[in-house]
């Protein structure tokens, strides 16, 4: 590598860079204050870029359009986050702080239908930025003005943010809130207002970085999706609510990224995952930020009560429906249920972790996605029977869970969610990348059930067995003596450890026991599609337990099992009969949260209590 | 563009809402068609659903087929294959459809493929591109429009091989389209000119790059063309990058699918000169059935085609030419009817294989050039490769689809 060559692609990382800091800047922030997982940073961002696109277009401003579109586009996405957070995650505050993340879920769908039905789905070229669209010789190459512009913006932008942070009042009350928040909170301060103005201000960033991307990249409706998951990376590996932990990071990952293209160019897919994980081993609270304040209130917060116990009669009755009913049904609702009961496990299996043991999974579609390749591969390779491929599902994803569980179980919170999703990530780029064995982005095909069991009927019967079953024993795990131990880890680490519990072994094992029966549901699933593809293991993948689990009620299995068939027939209902499937699912879930805010099971069992 | 979708949701809604009237004496034949109208493969999806509309519709007004009329159930796959799978399920359990089409991403495809093989139901593929649909994954009940990765690669190395150039790089997306893509380009221009070296090889991920590295990474190892499978975003993205480094007048490029309207309208004036590509020069075509597909067309949507509508029409009246011939929406008579079906396109006509489903229709393959007038580049010096012309012989599709 020529120096000349190490100059340009170090200027070049650092442009990619300074985005990412402006995004990541506004997701910790929010985080940092309001501890809100705001999935709905990303839509923001690109309905920023959307909005630069047009009113540069239609402002009569000449060359100082753009300029002006950008500032507006950044504003108004600032004062659009100000409207949901007043409107609507004013209202699930007192919810456990996870049904936040939930709302900002339904968010992404609605937005993103809305920039589809204002802008189209077809891809845009936005404007060149007036007077910087050229390029300067830098060490023999050309090299872009704009990118130039970047890079001198980011820091500017880092200043402004340091003297609004140790400058100003608000500033001292934002980082008193993020070290401490219940302690500001007796102090006097009004706790809406500041959490109000942060949300503003993080939206207005997402929206900056949004609009400033413009001249750079092709304007998309899944623009959204792809810069999320990199801001969040960004904000674990720098330490939650640390700004010059962002500004570092996003740093350090642009230009490993750059550098990453000429050492491994195969790797580009995983590089930044790679990253987080070794990040998060070595420090588990990110580069420059801190262990949390210790709570004082239950530590997961996730549950405020015991787990609920489902009335007798009312699971005979289910299972009853459950057995008698799929042979009065036309084939294709059987195959929903198979479908729904997969997922029912899926999110069962997640609910052991969220819920009873308090650590909250991004990553979950790994224990999903080993069961599912562990099983087609099994079929592929060694032509196995299917019984015996199913059976061998969930001992895969279980011997997987063992492996990186051991390394996420040493953190907590936020850092071990985001490691979770490192190792799903990586997973997935193994099964993408490994052509000659797992087929690739072009999957593995025909794994289908032995004959006997192909049929509709058949086979819902066998995935009922398995997946009400795994649901069952889930349940009861929940409820001896190892899922109580586990709340009392949850509950209240240091009186469990006095009391000689080894937290972290049993951590360990839930997370084993958690990819056991997230591997049976995926076996449950590949045989149900004939087919396994490497998008079972991607981001969208863990989500949707995750969605499932805080819709249905976080408190017992039953409650991912009720959200699972909830999530999963309203999706099958709205994909039929509109092309805008994600706006309508969007707010029914919005609704569904205001309506239940600890989730249907939660609610219904608070009222029956 | 925004009133017609405002005024075809009405339309459903009154669709919806007006009861059942006993109008066609017999019920419609219906097809099932799955393709991502949501997700990676949208921006594409829009147009190629207009065209189905439109043939259909003509089909319809003239009668439609064994005096019944056809009938498009549309759902959308979302870009997974698991969601179009259970669509197949649904569409064919519940909808009764006589076959199902469409579909975008090559994984879809093939998982669409894969479930009607166990079912025993037709899928008439209609823009997947990897080749594995027909032949290493082939069977007896799929058939494909489009010209797959393999003939589009075969057509541009034929091309590139009598240009001077023999330093190559390539730069694609990092999945199965973008790798095959190049390795049949690249197989073949070995073997025409086997002096032909590779100096690199970068695959940044689908619908994330970061053009800046690449570029720069590209300007270090000097080639003297470039490769480029990248599409939709990620290809305006490094397009805008490249130009202001200056890699357009440093090496020569060549880039599979590049010139259909697609991938180079939305450059409009940023779209690089003196490309090779793949495309499709509607705006050229002297062929009076095309041009009257181009301003029926245009009528319909104020739009111009672009290749996944002509590709559209082009399923749709092969669709309804095999229920006509086979005389019966039954399945082993219409797979009977498929093989070796002729059908008279806009462009000609084409046939589908009876060894391995695949269509006869070609690409053009020719050089871009801006065009001021229309705000856009378009193809020059193109020529219409039909695709019997770098289609393996029937002996080799055999050896390709043992075991099968």
């Amino acid at each position: 590598m020529s120096p000349s060559l190490v100059l340009i692609q170090l200027l070049s990382g650092l442009a990619h860079a300074m985005v990412l800091f402006l995004i990541a800047s506004g997701l910790s922030l929010i985080f940092g204050v309001t501890r809100i997982v705001n999935f709905a940073h990303g839509s923001f961002y690109m309905l920023a870029a959307y909005l630069t696109y047009t009113l540069a277009a239609t402002l009569p401003l000449g060359a100082a359009a753009f300029y002006v579109a950008v500032l507006l586009a950044a504003a108004s996405v600032g004062l659009t986050g100000l409207g949901v957070e007043v409107t609507l995650l004013r209202r699930v505050y007192r919810a456990p702080e996870l049904y936040q993340l939930l709302l900002t879920f339904a968010l992404v769908l609605v937005v993103a239908d809305l920039v589809k039905l204002c802008w189209g789905s077809e891809n845009l070229t936005g404007p060149a930025a007036p007077g910087l669209a050229g390029s300067v010789a830098i060490a023999g190459q050309l090299f872009p003005t704009y990118d130039l512009a970047l890079i001198a913006l980011g820091p500017l932008v880092a200043a402004g943010l340091w003297w609004l942070f140790y400058r100003t009042r608000w500033g001292v009350v934002i980082r008193a809130a993020t070290q401490d928040r219940e302690m500001v909170a007796v102090l006097g301060v009004d706790q809406a207002r500041l959490f109000t103005s942060v949300f503003a201000l993080g939206s207005f960033l997402a929206g900056l970085g949004g609009a400033l991307q413009v001249p750079r990249q092709a304007l998309t409706n899944v623009m959204d999706a792809s810069i999320i998951t990199e801001a969040f990376v960004v904000v674990v590996v720098g330490g939650m609510g640390s700004l010059p932990g962002a500004l570092l990071a996003a740093v350090l990952i642009g230009v490993i990224d750059a550098f990453g293209v000429l050492v491994l160019p195969r790797a580009s897919l995983v590089m930044t995952f790679v990253v987080m994980a070794v990040v998060l081993i070595v420090r588990p609270w990110g580069l420059l930020g801190g262990p949390p304040a210790p709570q004082r209130t239950a530590a997961a917060a996730v549950v405020t009560a015991g787990a609920v116990r489902l009335p007798r009669r009312w699971v005979a009755a289910v299972l009853a429906v459950l057995i008698a009913a799929p042979p009065l049904l036309p084939t294709f609702h059987v195959w929903v249920l198979v479908e729904i009961l997969a997922f029912a496990l899926f999110a069962a299996s997640l609910q052991l972790l969220m819920g009873t043991g308090g650590m909250v999974s991004f990553g979950h579609a790994a224990t999903f996605g080993l069961g599912a390749y562990g099983a087609a591969l099994l079929v592929t390779w060694t032509k196995a029977p299917m019984l015996l491929a199913f059976a061998a599902a969930p001992l895969a994803a279980a011997a997987g869970a063992a492996l990186y569980g051991y390394f996420c179980v040493r953190l907590s919170s936020i850092y071990f969610a985001m490691l979770t999703l490192a190792f799903a990530q990586i997973a997935f780029a193994i099964v993408h990348q490994w052509y000659d064995v797992t087929g690739g982005d072009n999957g593995l095909l025909g794994i289908w059930p032995a004959a006997w069991l192909a049929g509709p009927l058949a086979y819902y019967y066998l995935a009922l067995a398995a997946c009400g079953g795994g649901v069952a024993l889930l349940a009861r795990i929940g409820r001896a003596p190892f899922g109580l131990t586990l709340r009392a880890a949850r509950d209240h680490a240091r009186r469990a450890e006095t009391v000689g519990i080894n937290i972290r072994l049993h951590q360990w094992l839930a997370f084993v026991v958690a990819g056991f029966f997230g591997g049976l549901a995926g076996g449950a699933f590949v045989f149900l599609k004939g087919s396994v593809f490497p998008n079972l293991l991607a981001v969208p993948m863990s989500v949707e337990p995750l969605v499932m689990v805080l819709l249905g009620g976080v408190q017992a299995p039953a409650g991912a099992a009720v959200g699972a068939a909830i999530y999963k027939l309203l999706d099958t209902v709205a994909t039929k009969y509109t092309e805008y499937w994600q706006l309508v699912l969007g707010a029914v879930l919005i609704l569904l949260v205001l309506v239940f805010p600890r989730g249907v099971l939660g609610v219904l069992g608070d009222r029956r209590a | 563009m925004k009133s017609h979708r405002v005024l075809g949701t009405l339309a459903t809604v009154l669709l919806l809402a007006a009861p059942v009237a006993p109008v066609a004496a017999q019920a419609p034949i219906k097809i099932g068609e799955i393709n991502s109208f949501s997700g990676i493969g949208a921006p594409f999806t829009g147009p190629y659903r207009q065209a189905v509309e439109m043939a259909v519709e003509e089909v319809n007004a003239k009668g439609g087929v064994l005096g019944r009329k056809l009938e498009v159930v549309f759902r959308d796959d979302k870009g997974q294959p698991a969601e179009a799978q259970k669509h197949a399920q649904e569409l064919v359990a519940s909808e009764k459809v006589a076959l199902i089409s469409g579909t975008f991403l090559s994984n879809v495809g093939l998982a669409v493929s894969d479930w009607a093989k166990q079912n025993r139901v037709l899928f008439v593929a209609a823009e997947p591109l990897t080749e594995a649909l027909t032949w290493a994954k082939g069977h007896d009940h799929v058939f494909r429009v489009r010209p797959n990765t393999y003939e589009q690669g075969r057509m541009l190395a034929e091309k590139a091989a009598k240009l001077t150039s023999a330093k190559w790089a390539t730069i694609g997306p990092n999945y199965e389209y973008g790798k095959r893509a190049w390795e049949t380009f690249r197989d073949r221009l070995k073997e025409l000119r086997p002096e032909t070296q590779i100096v690199g090889e970068h695959w940044p991920t689908l619908g994330k790059i970061e053009p800046s590295q690449f570029v720069t990474a590209i300007l270090a190892q000097s080639p003297d063309a470039l490769y480029v499978s990248l599409f939709g975003s990620d290809w305006i993205a490094f397009v805008r990058e490249a130009d202001k480094r200056g890699l357009f007048k440093k090496m020569f490029v060549v880039g599979i699918l590049l010139g259909e309207p697609e991938y180079i309208d939305p450059l409009k004036l940023e779209a690089p000169e003196g490309m090779l590509v793949t495309g499709y020069p509607w705006y050229d075509l002297q062929l009076p059935a095309h041009k009257e597909f181009v301003a029926k067309f245009m009528k319909r949507t104020d739009k111009n085609p672009v290749l996944g509508s002509l590709v559209g029409y082009i399923t749709y009246l092969s669709i309804a030419e095999a229920i006509r011939k086979a005389g019966s929406t039954d399945t082993d008579k219409l797979v009977a009817a498929f093989r070796g079906l002729k059908v008279e396109t806009p462009i000609g006509s084409i046939t589908f294989r009876a060894s391995d489903g695949q269509s006869t229709m070609g690409a053009w393959v020719g050089t871009t050039k801006l065009d001021a007038k229309r705000g856009v580049g378009v193809l020059i010096n193109y020529e219409y490769v039909p695709g019997d012309r770098v289609l393996p012989s029937d002996d080799e599709v055999k050896k390709m689809r043992i075991g099968n």
